[in-house]
């Protein structure tokens, strides 16, 4: 082989350092970050990021070394996925979620919001008065291994109200076990079983209303409805809005499957999922605070009024936290 | 030289195999999904196969459950120091921890850098945007969140109504139910899941690759001897195809298996070694010849793809 000039090898050899080096970069800033880069660094990277691409062009049409190809395209790749990929770091991304993209997301969704409250409510209304009128319905809403039934006394109604034999240990307790009650699983299923055009979003927002409204109707034929709401929503205001909120995501989801408008279907609740995933994450915060306050509030706290007082305050917290309308101080970031 | 002349009984079995090749290589250019770069190139990513996906998902959930382990141990050895008391302390703050690994694992590695969870990483897969865009983090929260829908929440029903002995036929709904969401990237040709249809995510196949050494840089050095000279009529025989495979031979065989694809090279071609030269010179000359031929072709448009192909 006396002329050993082949294309493709002369190709290879005149860029091959520069390949290296953005190689090198994009490892760095894969396993440290931007920050992990040298202002010099970010000079070259946009340079050599653009050579690359285009030697991978010319090496299609060119080269015939597997390697040098394969190797090219997932240097592009990885290259692309750098330049024009997420650019805040973690913390800007959570900072930003609470200030404002939390808040712009529920009050963005204020229709669907109040569908998933009507579901809620409405089954539990309806589930209030059929309790009231027949006893019997309870028992097609609950099991019989709940000891707040019909039958049950004032006296012993009223002590599952006012637990105070508990110590920090059994709080503990209590709140984790809270965070795998069913409140967490329901809020997450209504949000993931809402692209079934929400319809079983509905049919589990509804079925929860039931569970309520009967347990409320057993209280209130006992005289102790004051007393239960107090219990009730001294974390139920945050925990009953997460579920709302979920519910809401659902819907949202659902609906831009339902009615797509002009984009296509799948155009549609893939817009509809980027913003419910910010309500639905939302929700599991609030979930997470709504354990926190029954695993220890409720049973620190046994005063009514200030029960009462907890349970108003963070309804108007987050009605505030939500729906007030906030400055826009501009600079996005994804 | 045709090919018949060299193996007349074969020719029928080749033939298959040939045919085998291209349904496989249709197969693979499915796979592939073209993203165009703002700088107008094109990029080509490979959509990740149903058992790579099932792999890394086993994986990662193998993980998860090393990582449980590691923190109910830990704080059981702390706890033991303690009494009764203590234990239902450990077990508390045990439980909470879970909770954060089972729901936020997925979701705190797909939104890092890497965009890919360690048992995705290991498989060399990653997340990423269907249309190419920036991969955010709604998108690798909404796509987790429904996998709790998909997977763990039917699981773990099952289990409980299981322990009550509740009816048969809820069980097997569940089932249903699980192995339909489990199945669902078979039956669509991005292999998506429910979550990366939601979030509108795909995931893809992206392993690294080393830049290896060019094979062809070898062959002058070696040649400083005597040097190895092809006719054009000999380099005719072969193709593209059979290049790549004497790519993968010389990167990756061993010595017996070079010596065999040596010979038959040699015999196919009509070559006779000369003394003292080994079967890798002869190889890696080979393919230094072969490669700058088609090459050579290639710029004048005639790509042989392989050796049955006749222009």
């Amino acid at each position: 082989m006396s002329d050993r000039v082949m294309k493709s090898y002369r190709f290879r050899e005149e860029r091959e350092a520069d390949w290296k080096q953005l190689e090198q970069i994009i490892q760095r800033a894969e396993s440290r970050g931007v920050g992990g880069l040298s202002d010099q660094d970010m000079e070259r990277l946009p340079g050599l990021y653009r050579q690359a691409v285009s030697s991978l062009s010319v090496a299609r049409t060119i080269s015939l070394d597997q390697n040098v190809v394969a190797y090219l395209e997932t240097l592009c790749a990885r290259a692309y996925f750098f330049v024009y990929g997420t650019r805040s770091r973690m913390s800007e991304r959570v900072a930003q979620f609470f200030a404002r993209d939390w808040a712009a997301a529920v009050s963005a969704a204020k229709g669907p919001t109040l569908l998933a409250f009507l579901c809620l409510f409405g089954g539990a209304l309806l589930a209030f008065f059929l309790t009231l009128n027949d006893n019997e319905w309870y028992w097609t809403f609950h099991g019989g291994w709940d000891s707040r039934n019909p039958n049950a006394t004032y006296d012993e109604l009223r002590a599952t109200l006012y637990e105070t034999d508990r110590d920090i240990i059994d709080m503990l307790g209590a709140f984790a076990a809270q965070l795998f009650s069913h409140n967490s699983g329901i809020a997450i299923f209504a949000f993931a079983l809402g692209f079934a055009f929400g319809v079983p979003t509905a049919v589990l927002l509804i079925y929860n209303g039931v569970y309520l409204g009967s347990f409320f109707a057993v209280f209130w034929q006992k005289g102790l409805a004051y007393e239960l709401t107090g219990w009730l929503f001294i974390h139920g205001v945050t925990e009953l809005f997460a579920v709302i909120l979920a519910g809401a995501a659902g819907f949202m989801i659902g609906g831009a499957v339902a009615f797509p408008g002009r984009k296509t279907r799948m155009q549609s609740m893939r817009e509809a999922g980027e913003k419910a995933a910010m309500v639905i994450i939302g929700a599991v915060i609030m979930l997470f605070l709504a354990a926190l306050l029954e695993g220890f509030g409720r049973q620190l706290i046994t005063s009514d009024i200030v029960r009462y007082t907890i349970a108003g305050t963070s309804l108007v917290l987050w009605l505030a936290y939500f729906y007030l309308p906030r400055q826009d101080t501009g600079n996005r970031r994804d | 030289m045709t090919d018949a002349a060299v193996s007349p009984p074969n020719a029928v079995q080749e033939g298959k195999r040939r045919r085998a090749r291209m349904r496989a290589r249709k197969v693979e250019e499915k796979r592939v999904r073209t993203l165009v770069t703002p700088e107008g190139a094109a990029l080509n990513l490979k959509i990740s196969t149903f058992g790579e996906r099932f792999g890394a998902f086993i994986l990662d959930v193998a993980l998860q459950f090393i990582i449980m382990f590691a923190i109910v141990f830990a704080i059981a050895s702390i706890a033991g120091a303690f009494d009764f008391r203590g234990w239902q302390i450990a077990w508390a703050v045990a439980q909470v921890l879970i909770f954060f690994v089972r729901n936020f694992y997925f979701i705190y590695f797909e939104i890092g850098r890497k965009a890919a969870t360690p048992g995705k990483r290991a498989l060399g897969l990653r997340v990423a945007d269907r249309k190419g865009g920036r991969l955010t983090a709604n998108a690798v929260i909404a796509r987790n969140f429904l996998r709790e829908l998909e997977f763990f929440l039917p699981l773990s029903i099952l289990f409980s109504f299981g322990a009550e002995g509740v009816s048969g036929w809820i069980n097997w709904l569940l089932l249903i139910w699980c192995g339909l969401f489990v199945l669902f990237p078979l039956f669509n040709k991005d292999k998506l899941r429910i979550g990366d249809l939601v979030a509108g995510t795909m995931v893809i196949h992206a392993p690294k690759v080393q830049l290896l050494d060019d094979i062809a840089s070898v062959a002058p050095i070696a040649d400083s001897g005597g040097k190895i000279v092809f006719s054009s009529a000999q380099l005719d025989i072969y193709g593209i195809h059979e290049l790549h495979v004497l790519e993968d031979v010389l990167r990756q065989s061993t010595p017996e298996i070079k010596r065999n694809v040596a010979n038959r090279i040699a015999t196919k071609i009509g070559y006779t070694p000369q003394s003292g030269e080994t079967d890798v010179v002869f190889l890696e000359a080979f393919y230094a010849g072969l490669r700058r031929h088609l090459e050579q072709r290639m710029l004048f448009g005639e790509r042989k793809e392989d050796k049955y192909d006749q222009r």
